[in-house]
């Protein structure tokens, strides 16, 4: 039942599921029901009820009862995303995010930055040119070495 | 439809003074807040200064949308009787709106905006910080995500104070004309009545006085790397909190609330 619902893809970034990204906490039977927590990554994330809706028909359709709960504690980490998860994100040209207390996020470290690896030529000579990507999850970097552009998964 | 909705309880302090309806009072300040200044930020989206912050400022808002609905949500189940968080939202008047008179201002410049965005940041990354120690398990459940969201709020905006401080006469300037407009503007988000102390009584807010001195620190810091003036406000305007607003509001609400109110009920 958990690799049911685990196996359901991210619906944005597609090559990976939301097992790889951490979001399914707990799978339990209550009875009939299979009841399954799932945590929101960004708070307003727009694809937190797609998800909750794809996992409960993913387990309906696998003969099951299902009922999907919001669990908002403990808050929802880039560190629950699963080795397997980084790789994917990678091979799909996003860079993924840095160990938690790597974010460079607050004031203390103005303009800091720190150094992410090309996803496709593994340098570190890259840069940012944008702290929000296609999504707010994401920056945009730029390799110097191989020149492409990229995203970065950003560490929350 | 079978939409999940978050399973946490809120939990008031047994023998303290606050109520259901102070938690509620609370829900729609802070709701409210985060509504309006996200409205704000989204009139941005295809009028920035370059595509990075078409970018930036819209995703901002998303963040503080979130809160805005969490906010939303949970007041609805408090209050009962059907409502949802688009009742709060879009069928609500001017007059019993509860934000800080600072986020309806508007826009003005980038210099403005992102000022603007930088001073409630400093503010609310502290009191998020606080908040995850709130004795409301579903506030402090969700002060976990928004601290580290607001984090990067800070981060983003600092620099641009910044960069805009101690770059060219032009955008110093602009910085000072901003830093002087919002000044009697930030005071009011300190504010403390007879609501803030329950709450704070009752575990639910915390300590003023630590988000206080968090925000000074920070403030102080950009400010003086940007080259601008430090920040020593004398006055602060006040009467959001009791739905005393400016007239900019009569206007956002015409444009934000416009469809629900032309066509009541519609759905998409």
């Amino acid at each position: 039942m958990r690799r049911i619902a685990e196996a359901v893809p991210d619906p944005e970034l597609v090559v990976v599921t939301v097992g790889d990204l951490g979001i399914v906490r707990d799978i339990r039977l209550a009875g009939e029901t299979v009841e399954i927590d799932v945590t929101p990554t960004y708070s307003a994330c727009p694809a937190t009820l797609a998800i909750e809706l794809e996992i409960e028909t993913a387990v309906n359709r696998s003969g099951h009862r299902a009922q999907v709960r919001r669990v908002l504690s403990p808050a929802w980490t880039t560190d629950w995303i699963t080795a397997d998860g980084r790789a994917k994100l990678k091979a799909h040209g996003i860079a993924p995010p840095l160990p938690r207390g790597n974010t460079g996020a607050d004031s203390s470290r103005y303009f800091s930055q720190p150094a992410i690896p090309c996803p496709r030529c593994d340098s570190t000579d890259t840069k940012q040119l944008s702290a929000f990507g296609a999504t707010a999850c994401k920056a945009q970097y730029q390799c110097a070495s191989c020149h492409e552009p990229f995203d970065y998964f950003k560490c929350l | 439809m079978a939409a999940a909705s978050p399973t946490m309880v809120s939990r008031v302090a047994g023998d303290s003074d606050a109520s259901p309806a102070h938690l509620l009072a609370l829900l729609m300040r802070l709701g409210d807040d985060h509504l309006i200044l996200g409205h704000r930020l989204s009139e941005w989206c295809g009028h920035a200064p370059m595509l990075e912050e078409d970018l930036a400022l819209p995703n901002m808002a998303l963040d503080l949308l979130g809160t805005a609905r969490m906010c939303y949500d949970y007041a609805a189940e408090i209050e009962g009787g059907g409502k949802t968080e688009d009742d709060y939202a879009f069928l609500r008047d001017g007059t019993d709106f509860r934000h800080v008179l600072m986020v309806e201002q508007p826009n003005g410049d980038f210099a403005f905006t992102i000022l603007r965005q930088f001073f409630f940041a400093a503010f609310m990354h502290p009191f998020w910080k606080a908040m995850t120690e709130s004795t409301d398990v579903r506030l402090a459940a969700h002060a976990e995500k928004a601290e580290k969201e607001l984090a990067y709020h800070v981060r983003h905006t600092g620099e641009w104070v910044i960069r805009l401080g101690d770059g060219t006469d032009e955008s110093a300037r602009r910085m000072n004309d901003a830093l002087e407009a919002l000044s009697p503007f930030v005071g009011e988000m300190f504010e403390q009545d007879s609501l803030t102390r329950a709450l704070a009584d009752a575990g639910i807010l915390p300590d003023m006085d630590r988000i206080k001195s968090r925000f000074d620190h920070v403030v102080a810091d950009t400010l003086r790397i940007a080259t601008l003036p430090a920040f020593t406000p004398e006055f602060a305007h006040t009467g959001g909190r009791e739905g005393r607003h400016t007239e900019y509001l009569g206007h956002l609400l015409a444009e934000l609330q416009f469809m629900q109110r032309a066509y009541p009920g519609q759905r998409w």
